[in-house]
């Protein structure tokens, strides 16, 4: 078996997650490579799911009884792990929403009815990456197409890194909100924040970071980041679906309107207008979804149990040891870094001419998963003058054997198709 | 599902390129990004070609080579009869068998039946027909056209 240095005792690790030891297709070993599309749910997350539906299910914010009471105490905590998970100066700055898809579009719609000086309007710009995620994209088209605002966006190299060879350009002073991917689902890259940061802050633009591939992965600290907003997901993270996040600063969160209307976000209401709720309330209308913060915070403590910094050497040393074996195939083109330093541990890359709908097909009758398609960043499939990629993504239970399963499925795909 | 013809098809695909036409349609996967462009010529109610460009994978490409071989030189009902078929194969959810009948209607494209066990193909296989029905209804829909505005 392959030892690298710096690797998680997977052994133990695995047994924390049931649908590892699955079988498909007839008895094949489920070789799991899709944790860029969400992650697996160890039992420590499943239990704490169940018990708090058969122990302390009530609504929040508004019982008196013992399990409304235990019930907010147990989202609350959520909100608290959360923070501390982040680093967040304080814990009324994590906004709750359902994924971080639904985080970025409360940014934009925040700045879309926003007064100054925040107002994005069609004197302004909004500046993103041709990396981005569509959910990084469209919320800033709607919003562009709403305000008359114009959107710009910064170009990508040929080696899969951000072009800021013209950032002066690209953000200037009529710059308001640069949103921007920390490392990209497809291309696996992780941008240089502070260099983005530095030149947004000298024009007084507003900074939203999308985390989603990297508060799985790595240390994420929001005031090191110095950025304004930070968008991240729960599923990606061994949490459950129907949780996201938005972290934002707090002066930022008092001044910036509300988005959604209506229970949980108000202070007092009369037939004619209303009053809000602080931060973070303020943003989280209606019935919160409350198993599935407990599920993340659940989630929290085990990935704090093992450590981030942690899971970032392990990653780091699969990646390394991924990029090197799937460089030994031929006829494969990796699409993003061909390296380890300054990326993520999602490797997209296409083979030959064989379409990756093939390629996905043929390793899944091998019991390999992988995701195919654009994944949700068709402008990069663009950019690279390919229709589509086939993805490998690791996660804090990969191993280098996984790997070599990878590599000798993908020889079988060039011999089934060749 | 890879079954041989299919996999003959997509090596060697029949009628591919694109020739003159009286009607033509580009239709795109947006799921998987498969793309076809599809264009048909009629002598009368007879499918005189179905010539093709596109790029995508296996299964996309080898129906419409499938879909070349089976049509052309077809009467339109006839070639209606295979495509409706075909579509009916494509939305069993394996569930079909197909009998002696529907081989004889279908011939090479009956080898698609395992790929109607697979919901994210089943689109794949379904583009140039889908492409084909389009571009069809455009050239009668136009020689509809032309009747009205010379009655």
């Amino acid at each position: 078996m392959t030892q690298l240095p710096g690797l998680l005792d997977t052994e133990a690790l695995r047994k924390d997650f049931p649908i590892l030891d699955r079988q498909v297709h007839d008895g094949q070993k489920l070789v799991y490579l899709d944790n860029a599309a969400t992650s697996q749910k160890p039992r420590q997350v499943l239990d704490a799911l169940s018990e708090y539906y058969e122990r302390y299910n009530a609504n929040v914010h508004r019982g008196v009884h013992v399990l409304a009471e235990e019930a907010t105490a147990l989202y609350e905590g959520a909100r608290d792990k959360v923070a501390e998970f982040i680093n967040a100066p304080s814990r009324d700055e994590v906004i709750f929403t359902k994924n971080a898809s639904e985080s970025l579009n409360l940014v934009a719609n925040m700045l879309g009815w926003a007064d100054e000086p925040y107002r994005v309007d069609s004197e302004t710009e909004i500046v993103i990456t041709e990396m981005e995620h569509h959910s990084n994209i469209v919320p800033w088209q709607l919003l562009a197409q709403r305000t008359g605002a114009k959107l710009k966006w910064f170009g990508l190299t040929d080696d899969g890194r951000l072009d800021l060879s013209n950032i002066d350009q690209v953000i200037t002073e009529k710059t308001k909100i640069v949103s921007f991917v920390l490392v990209s689902n497809i291309l696996g890259t992780q941008n240089p924040v502070e260099a983005i940061v530095r030149r947004a802050q000298e024009v007084g633009a507003l900074v939203c970071v999308d985390a989603s591939q990297a508060a799985p992965h790595m240390p994420l600290d929001v005031q090191a980041l110095q950025a304004d907003f930070v968008a991240f997901t729960g599923h990606k993270m061994c949490g459950p679906t129907g949780i996201g996040v938005l972290w934002g600063r707090q002066e930022l969160l008092e001044d910036l309107p509300p988005f959604l209307g209506g229970g949980e976000m108000i202070e007092t209401v009369s037939m004619h207008s209303s009053t809000y709720a602080p931060a973070p309330h303020k943003f989280e209308a209606g019935t919160p979804p409350i198993a599935q913060a407990v599920g993340l915070g659940a989630a929290i403590d085990y990935l704090n149990s093992i450590g981030m910094d942690k899971i970032f050497a392990h990653e780091h040393a699969l990646t390394e040891y991924a990029v090197k074996r799937l460089l030994e195939v031929p006829d494969i083109r990796i699409i993003g870094p061909t390296t380890a330093e300054e990326r993520g541990a999602a490797i997209s890359f296409t083979l030959g001419d064989i379409h990756p709908h093939d390629v996905g097909q043929v390793l899944d009758e091998q019991g390999i998963a992988v995701r195919v398609g654009h994944h949700c960043a068709r402008p990069v499939c663009l950019r690279y003058g390919i229709p589509a990629t086939t993805r490998a993504s690791f996660y804090l239970y990969s191993t280098p054997a996984e790997i070599d399963a990878l590599v000798d499925g993908l020889e079988h795909v060039r011999n089934f198709f060749g | 599902m890879y079954q041989e013809v299919i996999l003959d098809h997509y090596k060697h695909p029949h009628g591919r390129g694109l020739r003159d036409g009286d009607a033509e349609v580009h239709h795109v996967n947006p799921t998987c990004g498969d793309e076809i462009t599809l264009r048909v010529k009629y002598d009368g109610t007879t499918i005189e070609d179905v010539s093709y460009e596109g790029q995508g994978c296996s299964i996309s490409q080898a129906s419409a080579s499938v879909l070349n071989e089976l049509l052309v030189g077809k009467d339109l009902s006839d070639a209606r009869k295979i495509q409706e078929t075909f579509l009916e194969l494509m939305q069993s959810k394996g569930k079909l068998e197909p009998d002696d009948a529907m081989e004889e209607i279908l011939e090479d494209a009956v080898a698609f039946a395992g790929v109607s066990k697979y919901p994210a193909r089943v689109k794949c296989a379904l583009l140039s027909w889908m492409a084909w029905k389009d571009a069809t209804a455009q050239v009668l829909g136009g020689a509809d056209a032309e009747k009205e505005t010379t009655a």
